[in-house]
């Protein structure tokens, strides 16, 4: 490995305990971010060419309080008496509580009062360690969006009476799962075409699965932490095999299934076999479930649709919404058949949340197809690729419209489109 | 979510542009700067321009290799855009918010549509 990337791996790792110590000695979050970011910038430039310090926690707390102290001066009046009790000394390297501080900042980040898109670039900076030029490339937003929505988002918490410690313990659940969500934005976010332009992107599944995997060392028995964090791994380890070199997305019934990820299957199946034996069944395990019965099939035609379904139904019961709903349709067709799935879709449909869901169609579409009426599955493919708000969903509804259309002498054969997720 | 809101003008607005005061053309000219303050102070706007007219146009084509400008303005087109806000927003409503306080949205010229993420599950 670069020494530069050894660097900025053990850099991103620091991050948010010299953060937490700061914070701890000093209060005030937000100078103390903007003075351990700079901190981090310094490091990231001096440490590749002169060396790692012998104690790089140390260094980093050291230089972070100097600039804290710097900022502070330079700040209100109402700043500047709080930082007449600073002390100058730098800290005492390894008596910091990490453990502890790593959680309550990624808290503190998804913090009630934040919009989501906030608390994804404040959790990204200040626990993930990126800085806001990284992170403005990997939303493909400008820097100064970014830094805005940081700057801001760090004044709301002080208003709203934020604090860097941990919540009452009957707060806690809901906090813990505002932070699953924004974790889960940032996965999303960066599950994408992992080609050319999209590096970047892709990088914060990279990052997602890592402050997850943080969370669920201060969080061992939280069963929807580690669902979390099963679900991404059991997700993520399909990449290899979900884009073809054009970019385009492959369906999960045609992929090459000896691309994916074998180690990444391994230990989501593992994750979320203990879990489930032991926590309490939630959203994210049911999921990482449904995922690892997928990861677990050798070929597309073994998949055990039977248990897909009941664990649909399972997730219809504590989470329903639009989106489980047409999964679970699908399902439905690969259990009792397409026509049984259809008269079903036809139910949901007059659900309003459903109706003018643009899923619908899409499932439409291939609930058709597999029924062979693929007059009618062309029309919905091309009705669907027109409402969705994803390019590379879009590109493959086209490409399964296309497909289907009546060729001189008759249609093609084979090629079933995948379930649509 | 990443929407465009698409600020159009047409031979009405046109003429009813020339026909404010310049009080008037301020304080239309002010709604934009004003939206366009706390759309960045709100960390939700990408980016925001107004364009120049329509006849400093060029339109491009390539034949056969070759790439042959014509000059505007092109007849054809009644309505053209005359600016657009870049915004990222949780919800479309919120963005219909924004542009309802553009001045052009008076005369029914402002439309809103999602831009496509580059982000999604595969099928």
């Amino acid at each position: 490995m670069k020494l530069a990337t050894q660097v900025e791996d053990l850099l991103r790792e620091l991050a948010p305990q010299v953060l937490g110590a700061l914070v701890r000695r000093y209060g005030g979050f937000d100078t103390c971010e903007d003075a351990v970011q700079e901190a981090l910038l310094a490091a990231a430039v001096q440490w590749p060419t002169q060396g790692v310090p012998g104690d790089p926690k140390g260094w980093l707390i050291t230089v972070a309080s100097r600039r804290q102290t710097e900022l502070l001066r330079n700040e209100s009046a109402r700043r500047r008496r709080e930082a007449t009790a600073i002390r100058l000394e730098p800290a005492e390297p390894g008596t910091a509580p990490e453990v502890d501080d790593t959680l309550a900042l990624l808290l503190l980040c998804c913090h009630p009062s934040l919009t989501p898109v906030s608390q994804v670039a404040l959790t990204l900076r200040a626990v993930g360690g990126l800085s806001t030029a990284e992170i403005a490339r990997a939303l493909l937003v400008p820097e100064a969006t970014v830094a805005q929505r940081i700057s801001r988002a760090k004044q709301r918490i002080r208003t709203s009476g934020g604090e860097f410690r941990m919540p009452p313990p009957d707060e806690l659940p809901a906090r813990v799962t505002a932070v699953l969500r924004v974790l889960y934005l940032i996965f999303n976010e960066g599950y994408t075409a992992s080609s050319g332009t999209a590096l970047h992107r892709a990088e914060l599944t990279t990052e997602a699965i890592r402050l997850a995997r943080q969370l669920r060392d201060r969080l061992p028995d939280d069963g929807e932490v580690t669902g979390l964090l099963a679900l991404m791994l059991l997700t993520d380890a399909r990449r290899p095999a979900r884009t073809r070199p054009d970019g385009t997305l492959v369906p999960l019934a045609e992929q090459d299934r000896s691309r994916w990820d074998a180690a990444s299957i391994a230990e989501g199946v593992r994750l979320i076999t203990g879990t489930l034996a032991t926590a309490p069944i939630g959203a994210y395990q049911l999921q990482a479930a449904i995922a690892a019965v997928h990861d677990e099939s050798r070929q597309a035609a073994d998949t055990d649709w039977r248990q897909i379904l009941g664990l649909y139904d399972l997730l219809q019961g504590i989470a329903p919404g639009p989106m489980v709903t047409l999964n679970r349709i699908v399902a439905v067709a690969m259990v009792h058949g397409p026509e049984v799935a259809l008269r079903q879709l036809t139910t949901a449909e007059s659900d309003p949340a459903l109706a003018r869901h643009h899923r619908v169609h899409a499932v439409r579409a291939h609930l058709l197809d597999i029924a062979g009426d693929r007059e009618a599955a062309r029309t919905y493919y091309q009705l669907a690729a027109r409402r969705t708000l994803s390019l590379p969903e879009k590109q493959y509804l086209e490409s399964r419209a296309a497909h289907l259309a009546p060729p001189d002498g008759g249609y093609p054969s084979g090629g079933a489109g995948g379930p649509v997720r | 979510m990443k929407y465009l809101i698409m600020v159009y003008s047409n031979p009405m607005t046109r003429t009813v542009w020339q026909g404010f005061s310049p009080a008037e053309q301020a304080e239309a000219w002010q709604a934009h700067a004003a939206l366009n303050e706390d759309l960045a102070a709100a960390g939700e706007l990408i980016v925001s321009q107004a364009l120049a007219d329509p006849s400093l146009a060029k339109r491009v084509s390539v034949r056969e290799g070759r790439t042959i400008t014509s000059d505007g303005p092109f007849a054809e087109a009644k309505e053209h855009l005359a600016g657009f806000y870049l915004v990222e927003c949780e919800t479309i409503e919120h963005v219909i918010e924004h542009a309802a306080r553009i001045p052009e949205a008076a005369f029914g010229l402002v439309e809103v549509r999602p831009v496509l993420e580059p982000n999604g599950l595969e099928p």
